[in-house]
């Protein structure tokens, strides 16, 4: 017994001498932790610099083209965009935003601003606007692009963002065919004053839409019918007055 | 004079080939991460809704846990042991920043499907666990090869479940329909629910598979017990 | 009810999309830590309240971040706020409160690996949370965590004392059951309208 004992005890004795170095480096100091913990942030820091500059153009790209792509999809005929802000008081290019922003003369970012894209057609002529709206689905919120055309007072399409609605049930919003005819020419004319929308639009059981400012529902996904529906009204009633307050500094440009 | 023959001998054995391939192969099979440690549950069950989404979260985990796996074997002399987990905690979020990034430029789709899912591998208890039981203690190479394995086990893991979800729950693979128009998809599959389902039932499956090895390992020697007696 | 509303974000993390059963956060102590009913009610407690305070300091973070542009850092400065969360609050505790500290015991260390907490923080940068839904946002996915670990915890005190197969046994048989969990659970969607 007694020997085994000594044996381990030697044994391990040896194994410490061969393997853990010096105790300097059981006990560091405080400036091997920091110079360790430094050098890394340093590495980390240097790695993460470099991969978002080489990779920050080729997202914006990606945005871009995917917002693009919504807006074309939801004002037909549309070849060319610009990004306007509209709030309250003003509309404004986003560019001119940005420089206002930067010099500090900002007076727009106290009031909530929505952001809308001013869609084009190859002769330059404006075709629509499409504006950003959302709503509480089944699930979650559901966020979508809608164009809407001046010319007609209605709405000419929607494109799904964001939504995670049941597979199968409510995710149709996004392709039922039967349903996204709704939205080819959605009724939205504004009252005389152009304060108000003169029919506001409303969702309906499924098969029994009258009327052009109804949505004929998804038999099976009413509550998400009814979340478009509900956002769309919201959207048109508060954005539909001021931009036709403004419209004419978007057809002048 | 044991204890120095063994590590003599251990040292032979890193460097001959069964052993490094035994330490590629254990994380494939042997101690597959999600199957055998149960661990990383959550993007296992969250993003395995398709098989894209499957394939691309187990590629982003395969890297993080190679580079960081990597890093921290090159590193491990110069980490003091008080401050090593803050250490590998920095590492490890600096490379998923850099997979968070690669994935916006490389497609927004793919980004958005996975959500919030690949920030959060810097919380993926494999790649710490593995940071801390095995790079902290090994060379670079035996560090690099017990990441591949870990991540080819956790991806493959993953793929199963991608899978059996895809098939099930809308009909198709890889986005390509397999039962043609009529097919009814069996949608809960693809919903949260049917995460922990398919996976309750691959571990079901593995552990039936296991007891039967037992059980067939076990016969052959009461068979002889009973012949003796 | 208002999509914006704090009593909505609360439901809305605490069951409609539960951080457990339906985000799939907070799987490992889901799965490690519901075997006892009382076990499981310390570790909800704990989470919950590291929940809070890492939520408040993730909201001050992003700010500080936004203000400097530098939110390609956010990840790393999260991580880093959580750990040291936690270490706070484990200190705090074991200064002013010694037998909440006891309560707690391992659990609290355990929590910086857990995913929800900095899947909470993520996301209520995602949504951009004011302040208030914040603070709601966080109580609830606490509450909504509590609430799965504890449902959980019952029935496998129940389970003990069946016959379940061999093969079933352990994690097999939790998953299976976190599965119904989850399906009952989906029929809180549609809460909001």
């Amino acid at each position: 017994m007694t020997v085994s004992a000594n044996n381990n005890s030697e044994s391990s004795g040896q194994q410490k001498k061969s393997e853990t170095p010096p105790p300097v480096q059981n006990l560091p100091s405080n400036t091997v932790m920091i110079r360790a913990l430094g050098g890394i942030a340093t590495i980390a820091g240097v790695i993460i610099v470099f991969v978002f500059q080489f990779t920050q153009p080729y997202i914006a790209e990606n945005k871009r083209r995917a917002i693009e792509k919504a807006i074309y999809q939801v004002v037909p005929g549309a070849v060319n965009r610009t990004s306007y802000l509209l709030n309250e008081q003003a509309l404004m290019l986003e560019t001119e935003f940005n420089e206002s922003e930067s010099s500090g003369s900002s007076t727009v970012s106290q009031v909530s601003t929505e952001t809308i894209y001013a869609a084009f057609d190859a002769s330059g002529k404006l075709v629509g606007i499409a504006m950003e709206a959302a709503a509480q689905g089944y699930q979650d919120v559901i966020r979508i692009l809608y164009g809407y055309s001046p010319e007609c007072e209605c709405i000419t399409g929607i494109s799904i963002l964001k939504s995670t609605e049941t597979p199968g049930l409510g995710d149709k919003i996004g392709t039922d065919l039967k349903f996204l005819a709704n939205f080819i020419a959605l009724d939205a004319k504004l009252n005389q004053e152009k304060t108000a929308l003169l029919n506001p639009i409303e969702t309906v059981k499924h098969g029994r839409k009258t009327a052009d400012w109804q949505i004929d529902s998804i038999s099976g996904a009413t509550v998400s019918s009814n979340a478009i529906g509900k956002m769309l009204r919201e959207s048109t009633k508060k954005m539909l007055p001021l931009l036709i307050k403004h419209l004419h500094k978007i057809i002048k440009s | 004079m044991t204890t120095n023959t063994s590590a003599a001998h251990s040292e032979v054995k890193l460097k001959s080939q069964p052993d490094s391939m035994d330490t590629f192969l254990r994380g494939i099979w042997q101690d597959n991460p999600v199957f055998v440690m149960l661990l990383g549950m959550c993007p296992v069950l969250a993003v395995t809704n398709s098989v894209v989404n499957a394939l691309a979260m187990g590629i982003a985990s395969l890297f993080v846990l190679f580079c960081s796996n990597t890093l921290v074997a090159l590193l491990r002399n110069f980490i003091p042991k008080q401050v090593r987990i803050a250490s590998y905690i920095v590492i490890i979020a600096t490379f998923v920043t850099v997979v968070d990034y690669v994935i916006q430029a490389i497609s927004l789709d793919l980004y958005n499907a996975l959500g919030a899912f690949i920030q959060l591998i810097v919380v993926n208890c494999i790649i710490l666990g593995r940071a801390e039981a095995f790079a902290s203690k090994n060379k670079v190479g035996a560090a690099m090869l017990d990441a591949l394995g870990m991540g080819i086990g956790f991806t493959l893991a993953l793929l199963c479940l991608g899978g059996v979800r895809e098939i099930l729950g809308n009909g198709t693979f890889l986005g390509i329909s397999l039962f043609g128009e009529n097919f009814q998809a069996w949608s809960v599959m693809i919903l949260p629910p049917g995460g922990f389902f398919v996976l309750g039932a691959w571990l079901l499956l593995f552990n039936w598979l296991k007891e039967r090895k037992d059980m067939k390992a076990l016969s052959p020697d009461l068979q002889l017990a009973e012949t003796k007696n | 009810m208002a999509t914006d509303s704090m009593m909505f974000v609360f439901l809305n993390a605490c069951i409609i999309n539960n951080f457990v059963l339906s985000s799939f956060l907070g799987i490992c102590p889901f799965l490690g830590v519901s075997g006892k009913l009382s076990t499981a009610w310390n570790m909800g407690l704990a989470t919950t309240f590291v929940m809070f305070v890492s939520s408040l300091c993730a909201y001050g973070i992003n700010l500080l971040l936004i203000e400097f542009q530098l939110e390609f850092l956010r990840l790393i400065c999260y991580i880093a706020v959580i750990a040291s969360a936690v270490q706070l609050v484990e200190m705090t505790l074991k200064k002013f409160s010694p037998v909440l500290f006891r309560a707690l015991g391992i659990f609290l260390p355990l929590i910086t690996t857990n995913c929800a907490i900095l899947g909470l923080a993520l996301f209520q940068t995602f949504r951009e949370y004011n302040f208030l839904q914040s603070v709601a946002y966080s109580l609830g996915a606490g509450a909504g965590f509590t609430l799965a670990l504890i449902l959980m915890a019952g029935l496998r005190e129940r389970l003990q004392l069946s016959d379940v197969p061999n093969v079933s046994q352990g994690a097999a048989m939790s998953l299976m059951l976190a599965g119904l969990l989850s399906l009952s659970f989906m029929g809180f969607a549609g809460l909001g309208n």
